[in-house]
């Protein structure tokens, strides 16, 4: 019996890394998946984007495993679209309890008096308005089912700042913020709101050149290794980053039935980052 | 396969409540359990506290789940004594992966009427005895090459709450021992959180004591289950009296397992939004 069998997830950025990685945590312990993925390159973000083929290969896994996916190409941006493909995704599955709100960018690094107003806004309407979006969307089908648990992806820079981020840190803690409003105004619903606060993530998203000279101003062509170091210091375990499977372990254990009774929680999965 | 194969997890409080209820879902899981228990009344603690008949019961429950533990009558005032139960019982079962220091007390008054007893008491249990409880099992967790400890708070750990200081104090205490432990631990991959249960529907809050705390105004016949339960219910963001402990139990587990092996230095909430509030 699965962990989370017979309920329905909706998570967007479902195309790879983390987001994939919840797609196919919560399908094997029975859910179905309601997927979107932008798909497409966000001009002020610093990695190559997610295509239609890496959201085709999320459905190839999840379907692999025996669950059903509804995997549709949107942006959380477009609140129509998001809830085109929510309504769609839920009338095709039949219900929706599970929602995991884990779309969002990187950026491009530079200090805050230097941010170009488009960055900004590109940051705060994916990472910050994009989830908002994706909550609004699907708290009817929640509430319709009875109930549900939100899981809201923040970061580390979710709880405490990070210099030369300051449009990625603000829409990380704008999302606490959020999350806690959230928490309160839907526990009448028995809708559940948390957040999780990864530290670094073994994904594209971080693991590029320009996170490599974000942590390493010292060097000139830092490599992998030489971030790992910098990554290992500002954890309190001696690992410079968790693996996207953690991150889902902690979806998992929030969307199930075990944390009933959890909500309103900011939930580090950082190996003691914001402890240190 | 269960979440936690081959691991062994030491409890205090083992023998009703929380802790009774920890040993249960960790041995479902697949652990073997050394669990302690004062089995003795304080005579601070307004309510009946655990036997030995209910410790036996626990151990019986265990056995039920054809899973190995070793209890033993300890309580964690007494240092020595916690030290040769841990060491009796990872000689018997092996290794220790496991901490649940689950073991606590309540009682009340306000903060200027409190008795040193009183206070006296609360400390030595609900915060000293954690820091015991730890300090015995540290050594074995790092000889098994990691761990995790998970120790019991309560959203009274969090925020502050009239006529208990004593108890109030301590839990926050435990929340400053988590996070150094945490730092201490960190370098041998031992993990240290702490879960703060609002409510739990358990002996130590179903009493004349906490009745009379939460409707001082209701006369003694009206303070029943129910009405304690609309009282609890105010604090809560969702609409739920209480939790059960097997709420609380399944936080430990997932602390507990290597689901959660990069988590640590946490403050994990278990409140119906308590605290949110």
């Amino acid at each position: 019996m699965g962990r989370v069998e017979g309920k329905v997830a909706f998570i967007t950025g479902a195309a790879r890394g983390q987001g994939r990685s919840h797609a196919l945590r919560l399908a094997e312990e029975g859910a179905d998946i309601i997927a979107i993925d932008i798909c497409e390159a966000v001009p002020t973000n610093n990695i190559p984007p997610a295509s239609e083929k890496d959201l085709q290969e999320t459905v190839r896994q999840v379907e692999a495993l025996d669950r059903r996916i509804i995997a549709t190409k949107a942006d959380v941006r477009d609140y129509d679209a998001v809830k085109a493909a929510v309504d769609e995704g839920v009338a095709q599955l039949g219900r929706l309890d599970i929602v995991a709100a884990n779309a969002g960018i990187a950026g491009t690094p530079s200090r805050a008096e230097e941010i170009p107003e488009d960055h900004w806004t590109e940051m705060i309407d994916i990472n910050l308005s994009g989830v908002w979006k994706s909550c609004k969307a699907a708290i009817p089908h929640l509430r319709a089912s009875g109930g549900g648990s939100i899981i809201i992806t923040s970061s580390d820079a979710g709880l405490f700042a990070y210099p030369n981020i300051a449009h990625y840190v603000s829409a990380k803690h704008g999302l606490v913020g959020l999350m806690r409003t959230l928490a309160l105004e839907l526990a009448p619903d028995m809708i559940r709101v948390n957040s999780i606060h990864p530290t670094t993530v073994s994904t594209d998203m971080v693991l590029n050149d320009t996170i490599y000279r974000l942590f390493r101003p010292d060097l000139d062509n830092p490599t992998k290794d030489d971030f790992a170091e910098a990554a290992t210091a500002m954890n309190a375990l001696p690992v410079p980053w968790v693996e996207a499977v953690d991150i889902s372990n902690a979806v998992l254990w929030l969307a199930s039935d075990e944390a009933r009774y959890v909500t309103g929680v900011p939930l580090p999965v950082d190996a003691g980052a914001a402890v240190k | 396969m269960g979440r936690l194969d081959g691991k062994v997890a030491f409890i205090t409080g083992a023998a009703r409540g929380q802790g009774r209820s920890h040993a249960l879902r960790m041995a479902q899981e697949g652990a073997d359990i050394i669990g302690v228990d004062i089995a003795e009344q304080i005579s601070t603690v307004p309510y009946a506290m655990a036997t030995q008949e209910d410790l036996d019961e626990t151990v019986r429950q265990v056995e039920a789940l054809d899973r190995r533990i070793v209890a033993r009558k300890v309580d964690v005032r007494d240092g020595e004594a916690l030290r040769a139960a841990v060491d009796e019982g990872v000689a018997e079962l092996g290794r220790l992966d496991i901490v649940a220091a689950n073991a606590g007390i309540f009682s009340s008054g306000a903060a200027e009427e409190l008795t040193e007893e009183q206070w006296g008491d609360m400390i030595e249990v609900n915060l000293s005895g954690v820091w015991r409880t730890c300090k015995v099992a540290i050594p074995h967790l790092r000889a098994a090459g990691g761990g995790s400890i998970i120790i019991t708070s309560s959203t009274a750990g969090l925020n502050g709450f009239p006529n208990f200081a004593h108890y109030v104090s301590a839990k926050h205490g435990v929340v400053g021992l988590m996070r150094t432990l945490a730092l201490e631990l960190a370098p041998d991959m031992i993990r240290v959180n702490s879960v703060h249960p609002t409510s739990v529907d358990t002996d130590m809050i179903q009493n004349e004591t906490m009745y009379e705390l939460f409707a001082p105004d209701l006369e003694p016949q009206q303070r029943t289950r129910e009405a304690l339960g609309e009282r609890f219910t105010t604090l809560n963001a969702l609409p739920i009296p209480w939790v059960e402990a097997v709420d609380i139990s399944n936080a430990v587990l997932f602390l507990a397992s290597d689901e959660a092996r990069y988590i640590t230095g946490v403050t994990l909430p278990v409140d119906a939004g308590q605290t949110t509030k």
